[in-house]
C-alpha cells in the first residue's frame, strides 16, 4: 500500500489539523508573521513537546520517535496546509535530515537529541545566489585546521537561518569533494542577516563563512551522498508541504465562489468557473499521488520501479506546479477582494511562489528526474 | 449453491473440466457444452446457462479455464453488452432467442446508441419508432456503432412519444440487423482507421415482441447497457489475449478475437504511448535537448500520476474507505496525459512529425499517435462532460441549466441539420 494511511498515520493527522485550526489559524499566523522571530515560540514549544512534531524521522537512539518520512511528509502536507510559520522544515526536515544522513555516532549522538527535543533550532546553509541548490556549483569551501575546519563564503536562501541555534553547512573539500559540517549559529566567522522574504511566513536568511570553524560531519566521502539523500527528503517533504497548500487553496476559492452572487446567480453555477474548479481538483489530486508516493517510495524503495531521487524530484516538480497553477485560479476566483492583503489568498500565494523556486525549480527538478529515470 | 465455498467451486469446476474439456472440439460444439453445464457463466441464473454463483466467484472459476488452457464462451464486444441487458429487463422469449447464440459467439450485436444530433447528450435521440401495421417501423440514423458492419443484431434506442418529456419518450428494441431498412457504412476517421459505423433506417421493421422493457421505459434499459459498458470498459483488453496455442478451437477462438479486436488496434496510440517517449528522443537523436528532455519529463509526469492517482483509488477501495475524488478524474486525467505526450512526441520527431507511414521513421507509429489523441478527450464521455461530472457531484457545485426536461420533446430546441 503505497497510497493510503494507517488509522494510526490518520489519526496523527487529524491531531495535527485540529491543533494547527486551534493554535494557528490566520489571524494568528498573520499576527505572527509580522514579530521579528516569524513564528510562536509557545506553538513550536507546544508541537515539540506535546505532539512530537519535531522528533518524527529521528532514530530513537538519538532521542527521536523513529518513525519514517511518510509521517514526517504527514506533517509537511498538515503543516503547508495551514500555513504554519515555524522553524519545523528549516530545523526538522532540513538540518536533522542531513546530521542524521552524514553524521557520526557521536555527532548524532551530540546533535540530534536537541533538535528532536525542538529546543536547539537547526538551519542547513547549503544554497548559493549564483548556484541555487545545485552542490556541483557550491562555492564555498573548508581547508582543514587541525581536528576541525576552517570554512568561507556565503551562503543564501537558509531557512529559519535567523531562528538557528546550529548550523549546518554544505563547502566544497580540498579534494573538490562536498563536505557538510556543523557549527554553532553564534561562532565567530558566521555572520547572517535576514533577507526580505517575500512570503512573510518562510523565513530566509544569508550567512557568511569568514574562516569559521565548524566540524565536519561523517568522514570526508559522506557528504556527497548525504546532501543527495537530504535533498530528496527534502523535496519530499516540500512537494507534501505543497499538495497540503494547494488543496486548503483549493478548497477556500470553491467556498467563495459558492457564496458569491453576480447577475443574479452564484458564480459556482456558471460552467467556466466549474471547469476551473474541476481542473484544480484533478492538478492537486495528481501532485498528491506524487507526493505520497515519494515518501513511500523514501521508506522503502524496494517495491517501487524509479530510484527515490527520480520520484522525488518528480513530486517535487508536478507539485510546485499544481501549488501555483492552484494559487493563480483561487486569486482569480476570488476576483478583486483575491488581490487585497486582507484576504488570505495572498498568503498562501507568496507560499506557492517561494515554494516554485525553493529547493530548485520545477525545471531543475525535472531535469533532475530524468537524470535518474530508469527508462 | 451459493453456500458452497471457494475451495468446493474450485473443485467443481476443475473436475467437470477434466471430464469434458477437449481441444479437439469444434468452437461452437464445445462452447454448446459448456453452456449446457453452466460453467461458461457461473454467475448466471440457473435456467439461463449459469450456476447461480456469486458474481465474485467468477475469476475462481476462469482460473481453472485458465490453468487447463480451456476455451470459454464469448465474451468480448457489446454482446456482453447486450446480454447483461437482456438478462436484466429481457422476456422470456428474448432470453431464449438470443443468449445462447451471444455465448456461443455465433451471434454478433452492436449497440445504436449515439445519433450526429446526440453524442453527450444521448437522451436526444430522434431516430424514431412509430407502430404501424402490428410492427414497429425504425427510421433516422445512428453513428459510431463499433462492428456493426458484421453485427447480427443491435441495441436500439429509438423515439416512440414525442409528445412526452424527452427521457420518457424512448424505448428500447432488439432490431435484426440483416434486414433491407438497415444500411450499415463504415465511418472512416482523422487516423485513417474505421474503427466505426454510421447505420441508417429507413423503414426498418421490429416485430413488437422484440420490445426490451415498456413502451417510453427505453432511458432506464439504456441505464443498464451503459452501466455494463463503463464496467467493461477494462475487460475488452483483459479478454484480448487470445491463447497462441495451435489447435483447432483456438484457431477459431483466435480469429474471433481479431475481428472483435480489429476496431481498436489504434487504441494504444489515443493515450499518447508516454512508454515510447524516452526510446523515441534517444533513437531521433534529442535525448541532450534541454527542451525535449522538459517536454518528455513532464508527459511522464503526468503520465505516472494518472497511474498513481488510478492506484490510490483502488487501494482505498481495497481498504473498504468511502470513494475519494481520486476516483473519478482519471478519464480526463488520461486526456491530459495523451495532449502532453502528443507535444513531447512532436518535439522529439521535429520536421518527421510532418511525415507518415514509412517515411515517419517509426513505421508510422508516431503519426498515428499523433493523429489519434484528439479522441481520448471525447470517447466516452468528453472532457466537458466530465467536468460538470466531477464538479456537480464531487464538488457539490450547480447543476446545469436544462431547457428539455420541462416540456414535450416536441418542443425542446435541438439541431436544425443532423
Amino acid at each position: 500500500m503505497k497510497f493510503s494511511f494507517s488509522e494510526e498515520q490518520t489519526e496523527f493527522r487529524n491531531m495535527l489539523r485540529r491543533f494547527l485550526q486551534d493554535r494557528s489559524p490566520t489571524a494568528e499566523l498573520r499576527r505572527v508573521s509580522e514579530t521579528e522571530a516569524g513564528y510562536d515560540p509557545e506553538i513550536w514549544r507546544a508541537m515539540a513537546e506535546d505532539l512530537g512534531v519535531t522528533a518524527i524521522h529521528i532514530p530513537e537512539a538519538y532521542g527521536g520517535a523513529g518513525f519514517g518520512v511518510s509521517e514526517l511528509a504527514i506533517a509537511a502536507e498538515e503543516a503547508g496546509r495551514a500555513l504554519l510559520p515555524s522553524p519545523f522544515f528549516g530545523s526538522t526536515v532540513l538540518a536533522a535530515t542531513a546530521i542524521a544522513e552524514a553524521g557520526t555516532e557521536a555527532q548524532k549522538r551530540a546533535l540530534l537529541p536537541g533538535i528532536a527535543s525542538g529546543r536547539t533550532v537547526a538551519a542547513l546553509a547549503a544554497a548559493e545566489p549564483g548556484a541555487g541548490w545545485n552542490a556541483d556549483a557550491f562555492a564555498a569551501n573548508a581547508e582543514s585546521d587541525g581536528d576541525s575546519w576552517r570554512l568561507r563564503g556565503r551562503k543564501s536562501y537558509v531557512l529559519d537561518g535567523m531562528a538557528a541555534d546550529l548550523v549546518v553547512a554544505a563547502a566544497r573539500l580540498p579534494d573538490g569533494g562536498l563536505g557538510l559540517f556543523s557549527l554553532p549559529a553564534d561562532s565567530a566567522g558566521l555572520a547572517r542577516r535576514p533577507l526580505q522574504s517575500m512570503d512573510p511566513t518562510r523565513r530566509l536568511a544569508e550567512m557568511t563563512l569568514d574562516d569559521a570553524q565548524a566540524d565536519l560531519l561523517g568522514g570526508p566521502e559522506a557528504g556527497g551522498s548525504a546532501w543527495a539523500r537530504t535533498l530528496d527528503i527534502a523535496a519530499v517533504c516540500l512537494a507534501g508541504e505543497m499538495v497540503g497548500g494547494a488543496e486548503r487553496l483549493r478548497e477556500d476559492a470553491l467556498e467563495y465562489v459558492s457564496m458569491r452572487m453576480q447577475f443574479g446567480r452564484s458564480i459556482a453555477s456558471f460552467q467556466v468557473t466549474k471547469h476551473k474548479a474541476a481542473d484544480m481538483l484533478l492538478e492537486v489530486e495528481l501532485a498528491k499521488a506524487a507526493a505520497y508516493y515519494a515518501a513511500a517510495a523514501a521508506d522503502d524503495d524496494e517495491e517501487v520501479d524509479q530510484p527515490l531521487t527520480a520520484l522525488a524530484s518528480l513530486a517535487k516538480a508536478a507539485a510546485s506546479d499544481a501549488y501555483m497553477q492552484t494559487a493563480i485560479h483561487a486569486v482569480q476566483m476570488h476576483g478583486g477582494i483575491g488581490f487585497t492583503h486582507d484576504n488570505d489568498t495572498q498568503l498562501w500565494f507568496k507560499r506557492a511562489k517561494a515554494s516554485e523556486v525553493f529547493l530548485g525549480s520545477a525545471a531543475d527538478h525535472r531535469e533532475r528526474m530524468l537524470q535518474h529515470w530508469n527508462a | 449453491m451459493t453456500d458452497m465455498t471457494e475451495d468446493d467451486i474450485r473443485a467443481e469446476a476443475r473436475a467437470w473440466l477434466t471430464e469434458n474439456w477437449d481441444p479437439e472440439r469444434g468452437l461452437v460444439e464445445w462452447r454448446n457444452i459448456l453452456i449446457d453445464s453452466g460453467w461458461g457463466v457461473p454467475h448466471w441464473p440457473e435456467e439461463w446457462h449459469g450456476r447461480g454463483l456469486p458474481v465474485g466467484m467468477t475469476p475462481v472459476v476462469e482460473e481453472e479455464f485458465d490453468k487447463l488452457g480451456a476455451v470459454g464462451v464469448a465474451k468480448m464486444g457489446i454482446r456482453t453488452l447486450a446480454a447483461a441487458t437482456i438478462l436484466e429487463h429481457g422476456t422470456d422469449l428474448h432470453k431464449q432467442r438470443f443468449l445462447r447464440g451471444i455465448l456461443t459467439g455465433e451471434e454478433t450485436w452492436c449497440q445504436l446508441f449515439s445519433e450526429p444530433g446526440s453524442g453527450s447528450d444521448l437522451a436526444g435521440a430522434v431516430t424514431r419508432a412509430d407502430f404501424q401495421g402490428g410492427k414497429w417501423i425504425i427510421n433516422g440514423q445512428k453513428v459510431w456503432n463499433t462492428s456493426a458492419h458484421h453485427a447480427d443484431f443491435g441495441l436500439l434506442l429509438a423515439r416512440t412519444d414525442w409528445d412526452a418529456v424527452k427521457h420518457q419518450g424512448l424505448s428500447y428494441f432488439l432490431l435484426d440487423m440483416r434486414q433491407p431498412g438497415v444500411q450499415v457504412h463504415q465511418l472512416k476517421q482523422m487516423n485513417g482507421h474505421a474503427s466505426f459505423n454510421q447505420v441508417f433506417f429507413t423503414d426498418a421493421v421490429v416485430e413488437p415482441e422484440y420490445q426490451i422493457g415498456g413502451l417510453g421505459e427505453g432511458w432506464k434499459v439504456a441505464t443498464t447497457t451503459l452501466m455494463h459498458e463503463r464496467r467493461g470498459a477494462d475487460g475488452v483488453r483483459r479478454y484480448a489475449t487470445g491463447s497462441d496455442r495451435p489447435g483447432r478451437i483456438y484457431e477459431e477462438e483466435r480469429a474471433e478475437v481479431a475481428t472483435v479486436m480489429a476496431p481498436y488496434v489504434w487504441y494504444p496510440q489515443r493515450t499518447g504511448r508516454a512508454d515510447l517517449l524516452i526510446e523515441r528522443a534517444k533513437a531521433a537523436g534529442r535525448w541532450d535537448d534541454p527542451a525535449v528532455r522538459q517536454e518528455v519529463a513532464k508527459a511522464l509526469t503526468l503520465a505516472r500520476t494518472a497511474e498513481w492517482t488510478a492506484r490510490r483509488a483502488r487501494e482505498a477501495q481495497q481498504m473498504g474507505l468511502p470513494q475519494g475524488p481520486e476516483g473519478s478524474i482519471g478519464k480526463l486525467a488520461a486526456s491530459i496525459v495523451a495532449r502532453a505526450c502528443a507535444k513531447a512526441h512532436t518535439m522529439i520527431a521535429g520536421p518527421d512529425a510532418m511525415l507518415t507511414g514509412e517515411d515517419d521513421g517509426t513505421d508510422g507509429v508516431v503519426a498515428e499517435i499523433l493523429v489519434s489523441t484528439p479522441a481520448i478527450s471525447i470517447a466516452g464521455g468528453t472532457d466537458e462532460i466530465q467536468r460538470n461530472i466531477i464538479s456537480e457531484r464531487i464538488l457539490s457545485m450547480p447543476k446545469e441549466a436544462r431547457y428539455d426536461t420541462d416540456r414535450p420533446f416536441r418542443d425542446v430546441p435541438r439541431n436544425q441539420v443532423g
